[in-house]
């Protein structure tokens, strides 16, 4: 397609109207704007309208544009570069290094792009086919070692039929600019490979089998892999309002998750959290593989004061490398944080484009547009049989932390778990501050099926208690009913909640999950055989307190056995007293 | 560069003008030149082919058809000297303390955000003095947080004590719909305090035009950027934001915007969040804490619950007590594990207990709280209200500390609130040995 020109014709802070001058123009390319100090001024096209005008969201700030400033179009859509180099970065929305552009400007000035991937890094390439091999668009031509794993090198995704191998490089280190492959077409086209290529962001990668998510992934959080998992492949929708600890339930999930890859897409939020994640990620060590947290990390930020345009860029960005690290056969975890922002961005641009408003002025299509990110999360069998698998975990900051409004019912329609936070839990302390009552998810449990029920069943029953309680005082129910009630705010306070800034008690693995849900189970199915409130409430405060000190012992050393001995005899003390007597 | 003039205003609204000119930038600094000779300031905020949209800093009331529009060919700036400092500007740059106008270097005012990566994660405690911010909620170096409060707290007085306590080396006081008293008050405390050397106020009062007190956060924070990125550390206050919110609301509404919630325009979140993120630590360079204030009847008002989104927490003033719950400090973390080893521990154990507490007053009122435990819980509730609450209470940390030991012992018994039988046996105070506390008087 011939490249078009045009000329600026209307500023309105981040939309910029476009009349063309010369060529076509493509809804979706992405555009040049050229102003007076010489810079020049990412965008896209988001409208073409008649007598030949289109509108641009500009991904920069647009002061001092003018009428008549040129614009070039480059006839491409918005496009990610995939290939080795990505794990371990930190990059803004349009995928410029942001460690590379602190080289050249501490502050974020317009007009700056940075090559994605480092260019003079030397890769060790090991070929996996030979001269003469037929291969398509995802076919593995080779692969490199890349920080935790082997790195395939593919056929780019988008050539589609059947290619032959003309050439291929030897074994040995390459650029990512070196040619490694000649390939050629029945026509006798060639095309020159190179370890990367590009993939358009906002095009969902094909699956090549697609399976459901069923696999529960563990999380380190005790509340979600007992009540509330997420599984490889699964969404999960993460509202709240402010201050009820979405922010460190994020960081929990990027720490502890067993999946191979993480991407945090820091989308519209506070800077401070994007940086604490990447200066401190790569000082922890993580225990799945012994290399840095970081090396698995990959963080797209686009925070709140950045351009706006650019929001909705970084979640694709971090979506289409989820997709690309799923191809490689690992299972990838986005975490979106915070899907509402994206949403507030398209809110700012349809507002100038002066399209007709729906609810809270979301645009109409708003809840389209949700339901087709989350749509590519999912497992997916690879041509050789591995499963890559990638999830999302996308949170929503709700406005006036009402769950009613567009952005958290669109999302809820898309995502397969509900972890909804309370500000009355985040004020009461109970951290992670998730609902126990109205929180779903249709993943599996590390627990069976019948020991989640039966902790939901003894939770939903303490809250019946506890607003009689409320009603009518502690004397004005049974101490049998006031038993039941303990019972539960002890699963609560030893069990579901956890303190995550704790090295011990911050992370539970699945069999000290195992271990510790036996124990509560049994606390729980002990009779106990004590009158009186103040005696009752004594005695689990007793049970308590021993409970806590457990959890903060590591587990396979004698004091963490000693206390749990310790445990046991506190609970038996006073189960089966009523027999003896 | 040439400076064009342009007399040909088709439209004059509250804050707002068009006029049909050419080869005008967008966001470009104009003049409007009245008949008589006076002049205010504009700026370009739209551009459509020849129609230019100006935002008048003076107000659109008394501008004619017949005054005369000039491009000044530059954005918006504002001046940046040590000179600064000890003096007062309104919220168009100009002095406004009878002081002579300062030849300074310019600096763009509203630029761009720094690159995260040349942030540092705030590692510094900030003491204050007071117990509800030292202990409960620590205000960190280069945090953004916000008092939420109804009109009429004496949030002013706790920003002043906050800044005038700390070891700030610059404090610069953006004022937006001041009321005059209140901007007397602050001059007056920041003298008191022996700060006024080391203080620039850029103030906007209610006789000022609405469009000059937006403007005010973005010259306070350019010159406070400054400060910083020359080593300083730098306080910021801005009071109050709601009523910069509104000011916001009303230009947006000026220019047939679509209104999101409540009239508000759908880039609130992004218009405050532009202003606060400036808050930072500088790797290599100084720092910028924000304190500010936000006016609220209701924290899901969308001024307070846009901010609670951007702000790293917010301290909540309720007739006259800085409160527990509502307030936050989400970069206590950062630090709190680094003053005593009781800190963390103590902190959450009074929360719960407090929200225990809290629970017996919602039974209370259906008369159902008899037992000794509840009765128990409600002395708690008021022994911490009266002891911890006051924000005008001075303690230094430590003592803060061994007061809510204290406090605790007096009401309850060792196995009731939760804490490790290590940092019991090293904090729980003998009995009727306080270290802080006083016996109150129950007569």
């Amino acid at each position: 397609m011939q490249k078009a020109k045009g000329k600026v014709v209307s500023v309105n802070e981040s939309l910029v109207g476009v009349v063309c001058t010369e060529g076509a123009i493509m809804n979706g390319e992405v555009a040049y704007i050229q102003i007076e100090d010489g810079k020049r001024l990412k965008s896209e096209v988001i409208d073409v309208k008649p007598n030949n005008m289109a509108y641009l969201q500009v991904f920069e700030d647009t002061s001092w544009m003018k009428v008549g400033d040129l614009v070039e179009f480059t006839g491409l859509p918005l496009a990610v570069k995939l290939g080795p180099g990505i794990l371990g970065s930190v990059t803004d929305g349009l995928q410029n290094p942001l460690y590379e552009l602190a080289k050249i400007e501490w502050f974020l000035e317009r007009g700056l792009e940075v090559d994605p991937l480092d260019e003079n890094q030397k890769w060790y390439f090991i070929p996996k086919v030979t001269k003469g091999d037929m291969v398509t668009g995802g076919s593995i031509l080779g692969s490199v070692p890349e920080k935790i794993f082997e790195h395939k090198i593919f056929v780019p995704f988008s050539l589609y039929g059947n290619y032959t191998i003309d050439q291929v490089v030897k074994e040995g280190d390459y650029t990512i600019d070196d040619i490694i492959a000649v390939i050629s077409d029945s026509q006798g086209n060639t095309t020159e490979l190179k370890m990367a290529f590009e993939w358009p962001v906002k095009t969902a990668m094909p699956f090549y089998k697609r399976s459901v998510p069923e696999r529960s992934m563990p999380t380190g959080i005790r509340i979600l892999d007992a009540l509330f998992p997420i599984a490889y492949g699964g969404t999960a929708c993460n509202p709240g309002p402010f201050g009820a600890g979405k922010t460190v339930l994020q960081h929990s999930l990027a720490r502890h998750s067993q999946a191979d890859v993480v991407i945090i897409a820091a989308c519209g939020e506070r800077a401070g959290e994007a940086v604490e994640v990447f200066k401190d990620f790569p000082e922890l060590i993580d225990p799945r593989t012994g290399k840095s947290l970081m090396d698995r990390t990959y963080i797209v930020g686009n925070t709140s004061s950045m351009p706006v345009a650019a929001r909705e860029a970084s979640v694709y960005l971090a979506t289409t490398v989820g997709e690309y690290y799923r191809k490689q056969g690992l299972n990838v975890l986005i975490l979106a944080d915070s899907t509402s922002r994206w949403a507030q961005a398209l809110r700012e641009t349809s507002g100038r484009k002066e399209e007709i408003p729906g609810p809270e002025a979301f645009p109409m299509y708003i809840s389209t547009l949700i339901s087709a990110f989350y749509d590519r999360a999912g497992v997916e069998i690879l041509s050789d049989g591995i499963v890559g698998s990638l999830s999302i975990i996308g949170t929503v900051s709700p406005a006036g932390g009402n769950f009613d409004e567009p952005v958290t019912q669109a999302t809820l329609l898309s995502t397969g778990a509900f972890w909804g936070l309370s500000r009355a839990l985040s004020d009461a302390r109970k951290y992670p501050a998730i609902d126990r009552v109205d929180s779903n998810s249709k993943y599996p449990s590390l627990l069976h099926q019948d020991e989640v029920t039966f902790l939901l069943q003894l939770l939903r029953d303490g809250k019946t208690i506890a607003s009689n309680i409320l009603l009518m005082g502690e004397k004005g129910i049974t101490d049998e009913a006031y038993i039941r009630y303990q019972k539960a705010e002890l699963l609560d306070a030893v069990f579901l909640q956890q303190n995550s800034f704790h090295e011990v008690d911050g992370v539970t693995d699945p069999n000290r999950l195992r271990t510790m849900f036996n124990m509560v189970k049994d606390i729980i199915d002990a009779p106990v055989s004590i009158t009186g409130k103040a005696e009752i409430r004594s005695h689990f405060n007793f049970i308590r307190q021993a409970f806590l000190d457990w959890n903060y012992l590591k587990a396979d050393t004698e004091a963490f056995d000693k206390q749990k001995a310790k445990l046991i005899t506190l609970v038996n003390k006073k189960s089966y007293a009523t027999e003896n007597v | 560069m040439l400076q064009k003039t342009y007399d040909n205003i088709d439209n004059i609204g509250r804050a707002i003008l068009s006029v049909k000119a050419r080869d005008v930038h967008n966001k470009e600094l104009a003049e409007i030149i009245y008949p008589n000779g006076k002049k205010t300031f504009a700026q370009v905020i739209a551009l459509n082919g020849e129609d230019v949209t100006l935002q008048l800093f003076g107000g659109g009331f008394g501008v004619s058809t017949d005054c005369k529009v000039r491009f000044l060919g530059k954005p918006l700036q504002v001046g940046f000297s040590e000179d600064m400092l000890g003096r007062v500007y309104s919220g168009n740059g100009q002095p406004i303390d009878g002081g002579p106008e300062l030849l300074s270097d310019m600096v763009r005012a509203a630029g761009p955000s720094i690159n995260p990566v040349k942030r540092l994660i705030p590692k510094e405690m900030i003491r204050t003095g007071v117990p509800m911010i030292d202990v409960f909620n620590t205000l960190v170096r280069s945090q953004k947080i916000p008092i939420f409060a109804k009109a009429g707290e004496p949030y002013n007085r706790l920003l002043a004590n906050i800044a005038t306590q700390t070891d700030a080396d610059v404090i610069i006081i953006g004022g937006v719909g001041l009321k005059y008293d209140e901007f007397h008050y602050f001059r007056q405390q920041i003298e008191e305090a022996g700060s006024k050397s080391k203080t620039i106020m850029f103030v906007h009062t209610h006789r000022d035009s609405i469009v000059e007190g937006l403007m005010v956060p973005d010259l306070a924070l350019a010159v406070a950027e400054q400060f910083a990125l020359q080593g300083k550390n730098v306080f910021v206050l801005l009071s109050d934001m709601t009523q910069w919110s509104d000011y916001l609301r009303q230009v947006a509404n000026a220019q047939d915007q679509i209104p999101a919630n409540q009239g508000y325009p759908g880039d609130l979140y992004s218009q405050l969040a532009s202003r606060y993120e400036k808050a930072a630590d500088i790797d290599g360079a100084g720092s910028l804490t924000i304190l500010g204030v936000t006016t609220m009847d209701d924290v899901t008002h969308p001024v307070p619950d846009n901010t609670g989104y951007i702000t790293e927490g917010q301290f909540y003033m309720k007739d006259g007590y800085l409160e527990l719950f509502g307030s936050l400090s989400r970069l206590k973390q950062q630090v709190n594990d680094k003053t005593r080893a009781d800190h963390r521990s103590i902190m959450n154990a009074m929360a719960r207990l407090l929200s225990e507490a809290e629970e017996r007053v919602k039974a209370q009122k259906f008369g159902s709280v008899k037992d000794d435990y509840s009765l128990r819980l409600l002395d708690y509730r008021e022994t911490f209200k009266r002891e911890l609450m006051d924000p005008f209470r001075y303690l230094k940390l430590e003592d803060a500390l061994d007061l809510c030991w204290d406090i605790l012992s007096q009401h309850f018994k060792k196995e009731e609130v939760g804490l490790s039988s290590e940092l019991i046996e090293n904090y729980w105070p003998e009995k009727g040995k306080f270290k802080i506390l006083r016996e109150v008087n129950h007569e």
